[in-house]
């Protein structure tokens, strides 16, 4: 079940060698097997052969791609191998796509994270793709006895013209499999592309719509036993003890131990963030007799002290300050109002004391936003098979290769003897990037001995901890008597996490200018969550900016316009990280595709805009209210992530992060009382359903020849400020809070 | 412990469960048919969504012993090969981005068509208002839900 491909070639990631077939079927649908009917036009081949660590070619032209990464929706199990079979010039209907495991050797970055997946491989995998369409060339010229530059490759054949021979990639593919790899290697010229810049559907359809297994929580092993978790019901909490004696009479029930995930000593990963360290565990033969007897556990939870924890952010040495003490909503606020007096400075050009003392009018705005849990719809689970000193495990994960080392130092089990394979994920917006669920799976697999599959519920998962972290943005805004903007001045801080990004927009637009900062720790665990910070600054600052054109009578776009020509031409400071010629293209595309500036009757529009990972965004929402309720009719996408590899996936992506981000704006949150978190399931954690979700989304792309860059976030920030501003304008009052749905609802009762 | 006596998908199965458990587990339990997903547990999303007598139902909420009389599909059985109208639809439009909710989607759109071959906007609303998609698929969901109505 387990793919061979580690083993077979560890440390080769463009050695050539002849890979005889057999063990490929099972890992390229790895829990069913594959009929031969979707297996391209060709059907299986009896041999496979292995140009490099993402091409295998079958003796009948069928060709693998592996993908790196792990999916998790963005496409990327579709659009990464495209890029390969680009410049390998193969038919892409006789391409099959294969998960890759978790390989450090074959493999770099087989991340989530950061929308990075096709901006870092951009070039690896096309060179991957042409570095084997070059061994075929020279296998046919060899077999030939033609020069190799009369060779012409075309959708998966090889072609000289002069004696019109004409074969398959197939009939090549062993001697090409044994020839020295050439060290440089062209790559296409970007008007040549066949298969990048057209749409394709994702590899993976049929197999979800006919309900296939692919994800974590589909798996399954002979001889494997469910597991479940109990952890302290409050933050602030740690477990004293607990009577497992109901529990472990009841039909099914094999084990009810107490595990400990991560050593109090172990210094902490990046990823290795994870509050609840001291967990009951249940073992049993099915699911539904471990939640039974999950209900039926009696624990008693005690008040931890505060402690540092120790981390290794990524070398540097780091610490996170633990308090005790059970949070509320009202501990909290007060603790973030005393850390907001004392902020640190951050960024600060010009002389912006001076523009406040001498403003003729000073606008003044807070905006809030509450934790978030992340709610993929694929609970946290994961199997886990430690059997002496080898693991074996599959699941949904993030950053596999960050997780590795957490689990060989926890298991006492060297990396090498660690097999990871790597399923769909059920969504990750984040919380997959932090993998204390395998561990704790790993652990309790090798506490019963016993292949185990770990599943939270949806309380579990919901009130265990990685939220978003909870922020407040204060902007000032100082105007002469000719409403000219003087200064600006933004203080961002967050429990446990501050968001401002200094050096983004507005910064270097503005002569005088201030950012500050502050933080108050927590013991409420948070982490990345898609868009880490950008998902908050964006709908404060664009918010902020749109109130700020209406008081100086600006139209909101050619008000951010007129700011990103002076940060153009004549930018402030030094180490501002957007490029404003992009920004304010974004602008005006979405102006053009808006038809912005035309108004129609009962409709409201707002705009925003923002960077981040790499692009730009801008939007235009259009609402009217019905029945008390926004209905929101129309939102026009205007995105630049340079090329667009699969257009209509890409779209997709866009749609998707639009309703996400309006869900979040209208509904999300997570709050506290005594440390509990108060929100558990569907019932109470408002999510955007399709009566919500706009009526259309329309999605247009700069057209230019940038190397791509991310998209997985970008258009998840500045959808938040579009709603804010359009609902501003139909019900003539301003969002400062998130999530807006409790104005909404104190004006529709008003 | 009990034994029951299901037809699933146009067969006849046999199962040894205890009485209340959930035609969920059942499903992806005892008789390895994972396609139906677990998400809430309390029928709030729609995930686990499978066809009792033709209905939608959410199968997290329904005992095995109150299914024994009656046709149990799942999205292994809604078509031989993939090929329901609303399958199709779905491949169309490219719909899914996880994948993670599209079962119970797809489950959800089907006992709708089967009720309403000629669903409004706000019927496909309130149909699918139990399904949540973390993704944010929807518009996509609802003109693959209106391809499928056309070629019923």
């Amino acid at each position: 079940m387990f793919s061979e491909t580690k083993k077979l070639n560890r440390r080769s990631f463009l050695k050539v060698s002849a890979l005889a077939g057999g063990g490929m079927i099972l890992s390229f649908n790895m829990l069913t097997g594959c009929k031969p009917e979707e297996v391209g036009n060709l059907g299986l081949p009896k041999e496979w052969f292995k140009l490099n660590g993402f091409i295998k070619i079958g003796e009948n032209g069928l060709i693998t791609i592996m993908s790196p990464n792990p999916e998790g929706g963005q496409n990327v199990k579709t659009s990464m191998p495209l890029l390969v079979a680009e410049e390998l010039d193969a038919d892409w209907e006789n391409v099959v796509v294969e998960q890759a495991p978790l390989d450090t050797d074959n493999f770099t970055r087989q991340y989530i994270g950061g929308s990075q997946a096709i901006r870092t491989s951009w070039v690896p995998l096309r060179t991957a793709g042409a570095t084997a369409r070059q061994l075929l060339i020279q296998a046919a010229a060899q077999t030939w006895n033609v020069p190799s530059q009369e060779i012409k490759t075309e959708a998966g054949f090889l072609i000289h013209e002069g004696s019109g021979k004409k074969i398959h990639y197939g009939e090549v593919a062993s001697l090409a499999a044994t020839l020295p790899i050439p060290e440089e290697v062209p790559l296409k010229k970007i008007s040549d592309f066949k298969l990048i810049g057209k749409s394709h559907r994702n590899v993976d359809i049929k197999n979800i719509i006919t309900g296939k297994p692919l994800f974590g929580i589909d798996y399954k092993k002979e001889g494997m036993k469910y597991a479940m978790i109990i952890h302290a019901p409050a933050f602030g909490q740690k477990l004293k003890s607990f009577d497992a004696e109901e529990a472990k009479a009841m039909p099914g029930i094999l084990d009810v131990f107490q595990i400990k995930s991560l050593q109090d000593d172990y210094p902490r990963t990046f990823f290795d963030t994870v509050q609840f360290t001291d967990l009951i565990a249940i073992v049993g033969e099915s699911t539904w007799q471990v939640l039974n007897a999950k209900k039926v556990v009696k624990a008693e939870w005690e008040l931890i002290e505060a402690y540092t924890e120790e981390r290794d952010m990524f070398g540097r040495p780091g610490k996170r300050e633990v308090p005790a003490g059970l949070e509320s909503e009202s501990t909290q606020e007060e603790k973030m109002i005393k850390a907001s007096q004392t902020p640190n400075q951050l960024r600060r050009d010009g002389n912006p004391e001076k523009a406040f003392a001498e403003a003729s009018r000073i606008i003044e705005k807070t905006y809030t936003a509450p934790f978030l849990v992340h709610n993929c719809m694929e609970p946290m689970n994961f199997f886990a098979d430690v059997q002496g000193d080898q693991m074996n495990c599959a699941g949904p994960l993030q950053k596999p290769e960050l997780t590795e080392y957490a689990l060989s130092v926890r298991l006492g089990i060297p990396i090498e003897n660690i097999n990871i394979e790597m399923t769909r994920l059920g969504g990750g917006y984040g919380r997959r990037s932090y993998a204390h669920w395998l561990i704790e799976a790993a652990v309790i697999s090798q506490k019963v001995n016993s292949p185990i599959k770990l599943i939270y519920t949806r309380e579990d998962d919901m009130t265990d901890g990685i939220y978003r972290s909870r922020y407040q943005l204060t902007y000032r805004a100082a105007l002469d008597e000719n409403n000219n903007l003087t200064g600006f001045h933004v203080v961002g801080g967050g429990l446990p996490e501050n968001p401002l990004h200094q050096n983004r927009f507005p910064a270097g637009a503005i002569d005088n200018y201030l950012a500050e900062g502050w933080d108050v720790p927590s013991n409420v665990t948070t982490g990345s969550f898609r868009a880490p910070r950008s998902n908050f600054n964006a709908s404060a600052e664009q918010s902020f900016l749109d109130e700020l054109a209406e008081e100086i009578g600006k139209d909101p776009i050619e008000f951010r316009l007129e700011l990103l020509k002076k940060a153009k031409e004549n930018p402030v400071g030094e180490s501002n990280d957007y490029d404003p010629e992009r920004y304010a293209g974004v602008l005006e595309l979405v102006k053009a595709k808006s038809n912005w500036g035309i108004e129609q009757a009962g409709i409201s529009r707002g705009v925003s805009a923002y960077f981040c990972h790499n692009s730009y965004a801008a939007q235009v929402l259009d609402l009217k209210i019905e029945n008390g309720k926004p209905a929101i009719l129309k939102v026009t996408n205007a995105i630049d992530c340079g090329i667009v590899i699969n257009p209509d996936a890409a779209k997709n992506l866009c749609e998707g992060a639009v309703v996400d981000g309006i869900g979040t704006a209208l509904f999300g949150e997570q709050i506290f009382e005594n440390g509990v978190p108060q929100k558990k399931n569907f019932d109470t954690y408002r999510m955007i359903r399709m009566p919500e979700a706009p009526k259309v989304i329309e999605t247009y792309f700069a057209e230019n020849n940038i190397d791509p860059t991310g998209l997985g976030e970008p258009a998840y920030p500045p959808v938040f400020a579009a709603l804010a501003n359009a609902l501003y304008k139909s019900t003539g009052e301003r969002f400062y809070k998130q999530p807006y749905i409790h104005q909404l609802e104190n004006q529709s009762n008003s | 412990m009990a034994t029951y006596n299901l037809t699933i998908n146009g067969k006849s199965l046999q199962v040894d469960a205890d009485p209340n458990t959930p035609m969920l587990w059942v499903l992806r339990d005892h008789l390895d048919l994972v396609g139906t997903k677990f998400g809430c547990g309390i029928a709030q999303c729609g995930a686990c969504t499978i066809h009792l007598d033709g209905n939608a139902v959410r199968s997290c909420q329904l005992p095995v012993s109150a299914v024994e009389n009656s046709e149990i599909t799942t999205i292994e059985g809604l078509s031989g090969e993939g090929d329901h109208p609303v399958q199709k639809a779905w491949i169309e439009h490219d719909v899914p981005q996880c994948g993670y909710c599209q079962a119970g989607q797809i489950m959800s759109a089907a006992a709708l068509l089967k009720n309403n071959p000629t669903p409004s906007d706000e019927d496909i609303d309130n149909a699918m208002n139990g399904n949540i998609c973390r993704c944010g698929t929807y518009t996509r969901i609802k003109a693959a839900v209106k391809t499928a109505s056309q070629n019923l």
